[in-house]
């Protein structure tokens, strides 16, 4: 069953064109990973499933459902099935942990407190981050951010998690914890994922798919394997870093 | 010749172009900014629950601008005893100088100096704060959960600040009668009794609530421009930057231009 889809999608930013007929298809329980240079775009595809972005043209459907030109109401529904690990892990800064992870409960008031201080216990817990419980994001490190942040996700048990550059800026033992959450969502929840990464280890550990964002559409989408063993000179130079190929620093 | 009327053409139209490109950016902010109130108005329902945010930035608006606004009011006072006093003693009216700074003070200067210091102080730090949350996604990751920006951010800095906008003038008015007692009375000659029966001559109940309604008006302009700008920053750091610079700027021209058509409704 396809989750989220991408028909034709075109985006442009001024003269600068980033989506150009982007197509792709998504299936439940996949964990598919766009890779591709900074500023190629990755993050503008994620977007648009999150309804963040609209595009200029084509269509962005989650179960069917179309994103773009959907009402306020569909959006609401569609977003409760949803959650996006932001880069910055995007946590409220004059908030404790806690109140961050609670935060999408307590504020529509669905659950008497006592439920919602539980739930974030379980999701602290999980996450290993019972400690940091009362500590605000300005005291706890990168990773735990994202910790907290991926906590704060799994409260309203999402069936869509979008991963913004998760592992960015982390340390390599701390990428790989992160790496291993992702699984582990996928594994205990069958959570579909779309994760953008520049993260090679990242993407060959966590990714079912990997499809490669070059031009403002996807040059080739394979398994881990079939990415690794290319022939593609552009996705080759890219996995490889190499300075020589068609790829040109922007 | 040609060539040269041609250019000056051209000139002509791109200063059209910019007039017209400035006028559009001008109404598209206006016009977003008070939608955003009239949302945020719409959110006073949902006050209760944001209580705590509400007291917060109540305590930022009120509290933490405690000393500025003494030092503000005091020499604001000090500053209009001297100068009005210093003419009034060649017509030998000096002792009417506790009437003339009550009467200056609740018209126009006690709300248009709170203005200044909260535009300064607060809006910024408004602009700056929301600003930041917009550059890091947090305004998305609150949107994602189906949170209400306007509900979470915007509503509790409005309240805060239409309310504690009039204690503050309020609080700049006392102030400042205090300072022009202290130069009406070390520098004119002036008894504090007879200052004090003078400045209460000048108490009336219109320029009062004419200035009450100004300080809550400019409480809702600094609060809307403010989070207005923080809302729509773009560019990371540097649209931080840019869009407090313009928050306080458009603040103090809405203060004035407010201000100006409140006084001409009441007394023009």
């Amino acid at each position: 069953m396809t989750m989220i889809e991408f028909v034709d999608v075109h985006k442009s930013f001024g003269p600068k064109r980033v989506l150009r007929g982007f197509d792709l298809k998504i299936e439940k329980g996949e964990t598919f990973v766009i890779i591709g240079q900074s500023g190629i775009g990755k993050t503008v595809a994620l977007r648009h499933v999150a309804g963040l972005l609209n595009p200029d043209s084509g269509a962005v459907l989650v179960e069917g459902v179309r994103v773009n030109g959907a009402t306020p109401a569909t959006m609401r529904k569609l977003r409760e099935r949803m959650g996006v690990l932001f880069q910055s892990g995007a946590l409220i800064n004059w908030m404790t942990v806690a109140e961050n992870v609670a935060l999408p409960l307590s504020e529509h008031r669905r659950f008497p407190k006592r439920e919602i201080e539980r739930l974030v216990d379980e999701k602290l817990n999980l996450l290993e981050l019972g400690d940091a419980k009362l500590k605000t994001p300005s005291e706890i490190s990168g990773g735990m951010k994202k910790r907290v942040a991926l906590a704060r996700v799994l409260m309203s048990n999402p069936d869509i998690i979008l991963y913004d550059e998760p592992t960015t800026g982390l340390d390599p033992v701390m990428s790989m914890v992160i790496s291993d959450l992702i699984r582990q969502m996928q594994r205990d929840f069958n959570v579909t994922s779309l994760v953008v990464t520049h993260d090679m280890k990242s993407a060959f550990y966590v990714g079912d798919r990997i499809g490669m964002l070059y031009g403002g559409e996807l040059v080739q989408v394979g398994s881990p394997e079939e990415i690794m063993n290319t022939e593609n000179p552009v996705v080759r130079q890219f996995i490889n870093g190499e300075l020589e190929g068609p790829i040109r620093a922007q | 010749m040609s060539g040269g009327a041609n250019g000056a053409g051209r000139r002509l139209i791109g200063l059209f172009d910019l007039i017209g490109s400035r006028l559009m950016e001008f109404f598209d902010q206006a016009g977003y900014t008070i939608l955003l109130l009239v949302r945020a108005l719409y959110y006073l329902k949902d006050a209760p629950p944001k209580a705590r945010e509400i007291f917060t930035q109540m305590y930022f608006a009120g509290v933490k601008t405690l000393v500025v606004c003494s030092l503000v009011g005091v020499f604001t006072g000090m500053i209009l005893a001297l100068q009005t006093g210093i003419e009034l003693q060649n017509f030998g009216m000096q002792y009417q100088i506790g009437h003339l700074i009550i009467a200056s003070m609740t018209r126009e200067m006690g709300p248009f100096m709170a203005a200044i210091i909260l535009t300064a102080s607060v809006g910024s730090a408004m602009a700056a704060e929301i600003g930041t949350m917009k550059v890091y996604d947090e305004i998305d990751a609150l949107e994602m959960m189906s949170i209400s920006p306007v509900k979470f951010l915007v509503m509790p800095r409005v309240v805060a600040l239409a309310t504690m906008m009039p204690v503050v003038s309020v609080y700049i008015i006392v102030l400042a009668c205090l300072g022009g007692a202290v130069v009406a009375n070390s520098i004119l000659n002036v008894s504090f009794n007879v200052y004090i029966k003078h400045l209460y001559k000048g108490i009336h109940f219109k320029p009062i609530y004419v200035g009450l309604l100004k300080a809550f008006v400019f409480g809702l302009i600094i609060s809307g421009v403010s989070c207005a700008y923080g809302l729509r920053a773009t560019s990371g750091e540097l649209g931080v930057g840019h869009a407090t610079r313009s928050s306080v700027v458009a603040s103090f021209l809405m203060v004035l231009i407010i201000g100006y058509f409140i006084t001409a409704i009441f007394y023009g």
